[in-house]
């Protein structure tokens, strides 16, 4: 197997995240954009590690994977916060601070 | 072509039209049930690279836990559950124009830098060697992460919490 078909295929995933990032309103759909990202960062270091014969890039995605659940833990409840104060979930209501 | 490649093939077009459908669909839930096609086929890959303890942490972690979570924040903000066309702003086509510039500057740079390189397979890696490698070389990043599973974990909950 090619390195390059996981580097491709980790590039395209992470290219719909960002889409997903820029083009949703919804909260909960921009964290699922953001977890799609992530995985596709995961991709790469376990291909590299692999490929590289070393263990440190899986050891790195282990810690990629945790920083990922606390950022949704933090981010929900941010989330949640939203929707108590301003009763919707759409973040370009969040706008207290436009100039 | 072997059979590694025939797998990676399904998993990957299985990925990516997941992946999509999780940015465009329409259903707020759809959205979350497409999203465990993504991450049981990045778990998939793993498997195929041979990474098998990252492959359960990433079904326990994110199959199990994550997805859970994100399905709770969809009830309680009352996402609606019929298709909804407020799910995008009006972003769209710049959106849609960063992400494959983004798109095309990587696979460029990445056919280039890696033309052939293989990925070659010789033996799984085992539990023992990650955990010798976490408790000898990153220590001290474990400790931190520890502390910052603790910080998140109290910060949810302080945030979350009704002040009444």
């Amino acid at each position: 197997m090619y390195l390059n078909q996981y580097l491709f295929l980790a590039a395209v995933l992470f290219c719909i995240g960002v889409y997903g990032v820029l083009s949703r309103r919804h909260a909960v759909l921009v964290l699922m954009s953001v977890e799609i990202m992530l995985n596709a960062v995961n991709i790469n270091l376990i291909a590299f590690s692999v490929h590289i014969q070393e263990v440190s890039g899986q050891v790195f995605a282990l810690f990629v994977i945790t920083v990922a659940a606390a950022e949704v833990g933090v981010g929900l409840a941010i989330v949640i916060l939203i929707y108590r104060n301003l009763a919707s979930p759409y973040l370009d209501q969040v706008d207290s601070l436009k100039g | 072509m072997g059979p590694q490649n025939v797998a990676f093939g399904i998993i990957a077009a299985a990925m990516i039209v997941g992946a999509i459908r999780v940015v465009t669909t329409k259903v707020v839930v759809h959205a979350a049930l497409y999203l465990v096609v993504v991450l049981a086929g990045a778990a998939g890959l793993y498997v195929l690279l041979a990474a098998e303890f990252v492959a359960w942490a990433q079904v326990l972690i994110y199959v199990g836990a994550i997805l859970v979570l994100l399905l709770f924040g969809i009830m309680l903000t009352r996402a609606p559950l019929h298709p909804s066309s407020e799910l995008d702003n009006d972003q769209r086509w710049p959106a849609l124009v960063v992400s494959l510039g983004i798109a095309g500057l990587l696979i460029a740079m990445l056919a280039d830098a890696f033309q052939d390189d293989k990925v070659r397979i010789t033996n799984a890696t085992g539990t023992g060697e990650i955990a010798d490698s976490i408790f000898n070389q990153f220590v001290v990043p474990f400790e931190v992460v520890s502390i910052l599973l603790l910080g998140a974990l109290v910060g949810a909950v302080v945030l979350a919490r009704r002040d009444d």
